[in-house]
């Protein structure tokens, strides 16, 4: 008897232990996984880098289908996390379904838009960062052409494109921006092959730095510019270390800070409605590292950063391409 | 245009155009012997993976192109078990090994690498290198300035990897043995009168897993150059709808060996045309590059709609054989 009474008494204090948990924040990857080298790993790496900073604890799932993310959003929701943040823009559909049974929980969705009076949305501004590297291409561009390769063809690329295209003409305004779209179905993100091709036909027309913003599309792109000795340009995570000495830089989009700060902000503080993250809130940016350290020289390295800080205090407005379907410095 | 663009639009024809005519290689023997082959595509995709993991793991292209044939042998099969042993129907079982080489792939590669189904990339060793050819330039440069001779040689000839030369020899091999061989006449007739085959003494079934086997081996040599040859690694889908287009061409050509070459070469001609030059402008109109996409599907329906010659199928195609009692 007094075995089971132990055994009771155990189970309640685990039973409290777990309570007092409860306002952990927590985060839903999306179904490319935590470790995929991008997106999901980039708010993961801000994730860890909020606990190790601050010793607090977290809740994490990785999605294994589409179906399961309104089940994980009210898994999370019913625990007590508070808030949950989730990465992806397809998480847009079932939160906006989830939020209104929850109004004590803050959401934070990554990449997406929800209007509810619990949900901060986090967009980023990228075609600034385009932008920026853009104005690299440019600079490391010998023939004055340089390549950019789109996944799919939807406004949201066109955005990181036309923001490419004036970064380059900024620098260079004779240079020829070549710019192609892998497809116009979602295929077109998992066509390796095909962006390989696109990479020739572009270094045969005399392009000689070429930017993927194609996902897994991109691969393909990186792999081919590094096999014809060609400068490339990364996307979303930091991608230089994938061909070192080859990849000019990576145009971040710094998920990390995203999760960092609404894990930060707590339950109690973060502010819901749109957050827009630019050039000046350290959300878009450019990568610089060991791997490329002797591709961007010093002069680079200091216009490209008076251009950044002429964005981010509002000197330099760069053309968003979404906000009225057209792009001044470049066809598609 | 000029003429050196014009060889590299061709040099990209013909990288794109060797995983279809592969692929078509391997549709041709299977529909010839009357099982239909909607599954290319996913056998084309877990040879890609497997090629790509083994060849990542072992450092070696070969050991990967074994895998790779391997793989595709079990989802060859699996068709024939299906189709042949129990006699289902030949375009579900198509369709089921597309859809479970999509998720396996990735479920698989993601448990193997944690890299979001991704392999990782090949290093030297593990990929098909360009075969230079004798006397061929390299440089695109020394290119530019070369004859026209010269230009052809080292832009088109030259410059592939070993699958490339491979499918092109496939094709008189494959009109050889499917025309001038017992066997091939046997596999034909086994597409067109089965209860002929039958009366004749000859096992339908075994010469029906014999074109199943085949086809597996073909699409094991397309989906291990797609990872191995033309890529540093395996993607989620990246066959990207090529067994599809494969399929078209088989049409296209007829179920012809030299057709199908035809058919390959039109087919990666167009995706080079569209992948260089995006929207055509022809003076009085723009054709933007979705039609061009589009015209492999296009020509294939008008070929079947009958408005160019008549694509007729082989007789026997899609009919399992039961033995008359």
């Amino acid at each position: 008897m007094t075995i089971l009474h132990r055994l009771m008494g155990a189970t309640a204090a685990l039973a409290l232990g777990a309570g007092a948990a409860l306002a952990d924040p927590a985060l839903i990857f999306d179904l490319g996984g935590k470790f995929d080298k991008s997106f999901n790993e980039s708010a993961h790496t801000g994730a860890q880098r909020w606990a190790e900073e601050t010793g607090g604890e977290y809740n994490e799932v990785e999605l294994q289908s589409d179906a399961q993310r309104e089940q994980a959003l009210r898994r999370f929701a019913e625990n007590g996390n508070n808030p949950i943040v989730m990465a992806g823009f397809s998480f847009a559909t079932p939160l906006a379904e989830v939020a209104a049974d929850y109004p004590d929980t803050t959401f934070v969705i990554i990449d997406g838009v929800v209007e509810a009076d619990n949900v901060r949305s986090v967009i980023f501004s990228e075609h600034e960062g385009s932008y920026l590297v853009g104005m690299l291409a440019a600079m490391a561009s010998e023939t004055g052409t340089v390549g950019f390769i789109g996944g799919m063809d939807i406004p949201l690329i066109r955005k990181f494109g036309c923001g490419y295209a004036q970064g380059v003409k900024a620098v260079n305004p004779d240079a020829t921006v070549i710019a192609n779209m892998t497809g116009t179905t979602p295929a077109a993100w998992n066509d390796p092959v095909r962006g390989s091709e696109l990479t020739l036909a572009q270094i045969g027309q005399g392009a000689d730095v070429v930017y993927a913003a194609a996902g897994g599309t991109g691969v393909g792109v990186l792999q081919t510019a590094a096999d014809q000795d060609i400068l490339s340009i990364g996307v979303d995570a930091n991608q230089n270390y994938l061909h070192p000495g080859q990849v000019l830089t990576s145009m971040l989009k710094r998920v990390d800070v995203a999760v960092y700060n609404a894990f930060s902000a707590g339950a109690e503080e973060i502010e819901t409605g749109i957050h827009v993250l630019g050039v000046g809130e350290d959300g878009v940016g450019y990568a610089l590292d060991e791997f490329n350290a002797d591709l961007i020289t010093d002069e680079m390295r200091v216009s490209v950063d008076e251009a950044a800080d002429a964005i981010a205090n509002g000197e330099l407005l760069i053309h968003d391409y979404t906000s009225d379907e057209s792009c001044p410095a470049v066809d598609f | 245009m000029d003429f050196l663009t014009t060889l590299q639009v061709l040099d990209s024809s013909l990288r794109q155009a060797t995983p279809l005519l592969i692929a078509c290689l391997a549709g041709l023997f299977s529909e010839r012997a009357g099982i239909f082959d909607i599954g290319l595509e996913g056998k084309m995709l877990v040879a890609a993976f497997l090629s790509a993991a083994v060849a990542a793991v072992t450092g070696s292209v070969w050991l990967g192109l074994l895998a790779g044939i391997g793989a595709s042998l079990v989802f060859s099969a699996i068709h024939g078990l299906a189709s042949i042993t129990f006699r289902g129907n030949q375009l579900i079982s198509g369709v089921a090994l597309n859809f479970l080489a999509a998720g396996l792939t990735v479920v698989i590669a993601q448990s193997w690498f944690a890299q979001g189904g991704r392999t990782p990339q090949l290093m030297a060793g593990g990929r098909f290198e360009p075969i230079i050819l004798p006397g061929a330039l390299t440089s695109s440069s020394d290119i530019a300035q070369a004859g026209p001779l010269m230009q052809l040689y080292s832009e088109l000839i030259s410059g592939h990897g070993l699958p490339v030369y491979v499918a092109l020899a496939l094709v008189p091999l494959t009109w050889w043995a499917l025309f001038r061989t017992r066997f091939g006449l046997r596999l034909r007739a086994v597409g067109e009168a089965p209860e002929a085959v039958d009366t004749a003494g000859i096992s339908v079934v075994g010469l029906r897993f014999a074109a199943v086997v085949i086809a597996g081996v073909l699409c094991g040599i397309a989906g291990a150059y797609l990872a191995t040859g033309l890529q540093a690694g395996f993607t989620k889908d990246m066959t990207a709808g090529r067994g599809y287009i494969a399929l078209a061409a088989l049409i296209f050509a007829k179920w012809r060996p030299w057709y199908a070459l035809g058919a390959c070469l039109l087919f990666g001609f167009l995706q080079a045309v569209a992948i260089r030059f995006q929207n055509i402008d022809l003076g009085v109109v723009e054709v933007p590059v979705q039609v061009m996409d589009a015209l492999p599907y296009i020509l294939t329906v008008v070929i079947l709609a009958g408005f160019v010659g008549r694509a007729i199928p082989p007789r026997a195609g899609g009919e399992p054989y039961v033995k008359e009692r």
